[in-house]
This record gives C-alpha cells, structure tokens and sequence, in this order.
C-alpha cells in the first residue's frame, strides 16, 4: 500500500511535515508529559490518588451534572432546531445567530453573569428563592451552566439534517394516514435522532471538562459541589502535584474515549443520512460555517 | 395534495417554548453584563478602565492574542492544505488528533504545561538553570492560548479546501503557476471568508481562555493576569462595576464573532442560489 496518492499538486511534504511538527509541539509532548509524570506515580499510589472519597465525589458531580445539562440540550436543542428551520417569526435570524453565543463568550463572563442572575437578589433569582428553589451555590448551578455551555451542540447538529429532509416524507406519511405527531415520531424522529445523539455526546464531553462558567456559580464545597477539573486546580495550588496529574490523566482518558465514541457517532450519523462515510464525518466541522 | 404543517396553536406554542428557552439562557446572561457594568453610570463604566492592573490585562490578553493567531493561522493553513488536497494514509487519524484539544479539558491543557515548564517538571531544572520562566510568567500564557485555539482556523479551513477538489489547482499548475503562485491566486481567494471567520473565532477565543490560562498564570496581578483573569480577581474582591466593565469588553467580541459568521454564512448562501 503507497503512503499516498499521486498528485501534482506541490508542497505536500512541506505542509504535512509542518504540522506534525506544530501538532507534536503543541499537543502530543506535552500531553505524554502528564502521562510520563503520572506513570513516576506507581499503579497502587495512582489508584489511591484518583479512587478517594473526594476525586469519586468530584467526578459523580461533574458527569451527572454534564448528563443532564446534555439531556436538556437533547430535548430543547431538538425544538430549538425544529422551530428555526420549519417556522417563521420576528427576530429568527438574530436568535438563530445567538445560539452560537457560548461558543463564542468567554467561560468566566458566563460565568459571573450566570451567577449574578440566579443569585438571591438576581433576576431569575430571586423569584425562584421566593418559591424555595436556590440555584447559584448549589449543583442545581452547575446544571445551569453546563446547560448554557452546551447549548450550540444539539441545535447545530440537527438543523442541517432537518433542513436536508426531504418534505415529500411527510407529505406521504400524512397522505397515508398518519396524524402530525405519528409522522413526527415515525419519519422525522428517526432522520434526526443520530444527529441528536451526537450533539448530546459533544455537550456531554464539553461540560465535563467545563471550568471557568461553573466555578462562579458552584459554590465549591469538596464533596458537595466541587467539579472535577476543580479538584485538579486545588490540588496543583496544595503543590500536591502527583494528586493533580493522576486526576488529570483520568480525565484525559476519559476524554480520549469521548472524541473515539463522537467520531463513531458522527460516521454513523452521516452514513444514515447517505454522504460518503470515509469522507464526511472526520471533514465536517463541530462548530462550523454553513457553506 | 396533502397539507402537512401544526395547527397556529401548537406552533405559537413551540416557538414559544424555544423563544423562553434562549431568552433565559442566552439574551439574560448576555443582557447582565452590560446591565451590571453600566449600572452606576458611564461615568463608573469608564472609570473601570483607569485601573493600571486593569490595563495591564488587557496588554497582556493583546499580546497572547497577537501571537496565538498567527501562529495558529500558519498552522490551519498548512494543515488545510495537507489533509484538504492530498489523500494519504492516516489522514483521518491526523485530523482526529487535531481534535484533540476541543475534547481536552482547558485545566488538563495547563497542568500539562506545568508539568512540562514548571519548576518540578521535566524541563523545570534545565529552565531554571538558565533562567528562563515559562510558567507564571508570559510564555505560558501564550502557549496555554495556542494549545486551546489550536483547532481552530484548521477545522473552519478542511472542510471547505476538502470540499472544493483539485481540478482549479491542478489547471493552474498545468499552465505553470508555482506552488505558491497557486495557493494566494487561486486557493485564498476561494476560502477567503472561512479563513475570516476561522481567525475571528480563534481571536475570541484566545482573549476569552480562562482554565487552562488560569493555571499556568500564577495570578499575579499587573503581570500575568489576562482580560478573564483580571475579571475573576475584580468580581472575588466584590467590585462587580469593573468586573463586568471589563467582561462587557469581551463580550462585545463575542457579538462581533457571531455577526461575523452570520455574514460569512449569508454571503456563502448568496452564493450558491447565484450558482442554482
């Protein structure tokens, strides 16, 4: 098997060679460095640094926290999807521009604004402390801001393949009978759903790793609402280095399983919408232009 | 012919539903800051930017901007071009490692350069022994921003390079144009305004990094803080006015960001219904 194709397109040397070396430098040393440093660690120090009480407790919040900021996005990323490709109405274009919004604030403005609204005196607040509901220094604040984090996935997903859908399904699925949420649940539900999917795992990825929007709103308190990326930050500033990098190499695994299960959702995905499988999935980009 | 479509009520009340759900999420956060930061007057907002911590952030986050787009861009270029116009071995396996920092968490990416840099890692005794510093000072900063904004012009870039085949480069070296002759006359002017908003979107993103910055930042104020650090220290000292003087600044960006992309996209639609 040749390395590559025959092309007599120049430079192909120069540009690959450049970014393996720019991507090596980058990303890959430093990455094995954490994995060299906690390797110094030994197995039995490793597995009591990263099984204490606290670290088990730090990543139940963050993956619970993650799971259900990413089941909301699921279910309203879904409408808001459905809502701007299928209906129109005053602003739709300024909405659909701002859903990119926490793609594109910094983490720590979304955080000191999330928490300033859902504090006691705060706009939403306030009326939600009057019915005995508190959110800003609870977990249910850490579910806000990783529901806020996540918010692009799910809409940016799906909107493409709604706006592919053949209407003519439809038309036939109702010209034979069926009623509009028979037809949605049968026809347009299952066209949608990989692409839902994905957008659920890529805000589920992305809120466990989240730190600037949530440590404002968090509250953090170890064991109770402290995230795991909180965790490492604490440990690193006790200098208890050997703590903080067997944390880190747990979730960089984690991490390393997320991008393998996104990029096997993402072929799946493309393949039940019919592109070319080698192609599509690797090429589109997360967070991408329309063109 | 068979009419499909919600009866008005179940669409009002979807797009309500929808409507309610952004308002909340996305125009309240967003109205906040602006709310706060002029909520003792211009006079108040302005007086925000006098701070010299204040200003030495915002040089701080200009600085590791200006060299982590270029840097960046001279990547995603070369990367574009590599994977975008050639078929190799490998190559989704490459671009999945371009990936890699969007899935990586930002205090991960620091702590790996702490671990590389600091004074207990692996280059720390080498580092220290000519003293240089690279963690809690500039340097670090600036590599923390590279590492988070690394993927970002590449993956606006792929894409659009991948989707546009050969056939204009290949005519253009068949009539003799040179490599580079080809890229800036005939490649550039094709993916000039994903190459904007790729650049746009890495610039937000590097004046916005708060994680990964913040880890290797050290904290010292006038020195090593950015924009997003500078807000955290404002707002834990209870001075909310400067804090979100100073995120207002960022969040204009932001705005600017997604103005932006609606351009770029509704140019590109114009378009393709120009080619329909």
């Amino acid at each position: 098997m040749k390395f590559r194709r025959a092309s007599i397109i120049p430079g192909f040397g120069l540009t690959l060679g450049f970014t393996i070396f720019y991507l090596s430098l980058v990303v890959l040393v430093p990455l094995s460095a954490t994995f060299f440093e906690a390797s110094k660690v030994g197995w039995h120090q490793f597995w009591h640094l990263v099984m204490t009480p606290r670290a088990l407790a730090a990543y139940g919040l963050s993956f619970g926290a993650s799971l259900i900021g990413a089941a909301l996005n699921f279910v309203l990323g879904t409408l808001v999807a459905w809502v701007l490709v299928r209906y129109s109405f005053p602003f739709k274009r300024v909405l659909d521009s701002l859903v990119d919004l926490p793609f594109a604030l910094p983490t720590a403005v979304a955080g000191i604004a999330l928490t300033t609204l859902y504090a006691k005196t705060g706009w939403f607040g306030a009326p939600l402390a009057s019915a005995g509901i508190h959110v800003a220094f609870t977990r249910l604040g850490i579910v806000v801001a990783l529901t806020f984090v996540g918010l692009p996935f799910v809409v940016r997903t799906v909107q493409p393949v709604l706006e592919d859908l053949d209407k003519e399904l439809e038309e036939a699925a109702a010209s034979l009978g069926a009623g509009r949420w028979q037809t949605f649940t049968r026809v347009v539900y299952p066209a949608i759903f990989p692409a839902a999917v994905t957008g659920f795992a890529l805000a589920f990825a992305r809120g466990v790793g989240e730190y600037g929007s949530v440590i404002f709103i968090a509250g953090n308190m170890p064991m109770r609402t402290e995230i795991a990326p909180l965790l490492i930050v604490t440990k690193l500033e006790e200098y208890d280095y050997a703590g903080a990098t067997s944390i880190a190499v747990v979730m960089l695994v984690i991490s390393f399983v997320f991008l393998l299960a996104i990029n096997a959702l993402q072929r799946w995905s493309s393949r039940r919408e019919g592109h070319d499988v080698r192609e599509a999935p690797a090429l589109r980009p997360a967070f991408g232009l329309e063109v | 012919m068979v009419v499909i479509g919600e009866s008005a009520l179940v669409r009002r009340l979807l797009i309500g539903v929808s409507v309610l759900f952004l308002g909340a999420f996305l125009m309240a956060p967003l109205a906040v800051v602006f709310a706060v930061a002029f909520g003792q007057g211009v006079a108040a907002y302005f007086a925000s930017f006098r701070d010299p911590d204040t200003l030495a952030a915002v040089r701080l986050t200009l600085l590791a901007a200006a060299i982590a787009v270029p840097s960046n861009l001279t990547f995603g270029v070369a990367a574009a071009w590599a994977i975008g116009k050639f078929e190799f071995w490998g190559k989704s396996f490459l671009i999945s490692l371009i990936d890699l920092p969007f899935s990586v968490s930002p205090v991960v990416a620091g702590l790996t350069y702490v671990l590389l840099f600091g004074a207990q890692g692996v280059l720390g005794p080498w580092l220290t022994s000519h003293n240089l510093h690279v963690i809690f000072a500039v340097p670090g900063i600036v590599l923390a921003t590279i590492f988070v904004t690394f993927p970002f012009i590449a993956r606006e870039l792929l894409p659009l390079m991948a989707a546009q085949g050969n056939d204009e480069e290949e005519a253009a070296i068949t009539l003799g144009a040179s490599g580079w002759q080809t890229f800036l006359k005939v490649t550039l002017p094709n993916v000039k305004w994903a190459l904007l908003y790729g650049v746009i979107l890495c610039n937000a993103r590097a004046m916005g990094e708060f994680g990964a910055v913040s880890v290797v930042s050290g904290h010292i104020r006038g020195l090593t803080d950015t924009m997003p650090l500078q807000i955290e220290v404002l707002y834990n000292d209870y001075q909310f006015v400067p804090a979100f003087a100073v995120a207002s600044l960022l969040a204009l960006l932001a705005l600017v960001t997604l103005v932006v992309k609606s351009a770029v996209e509704w140019r590109a639609g114009k378009l393709r219904s120009q080619l329909a």
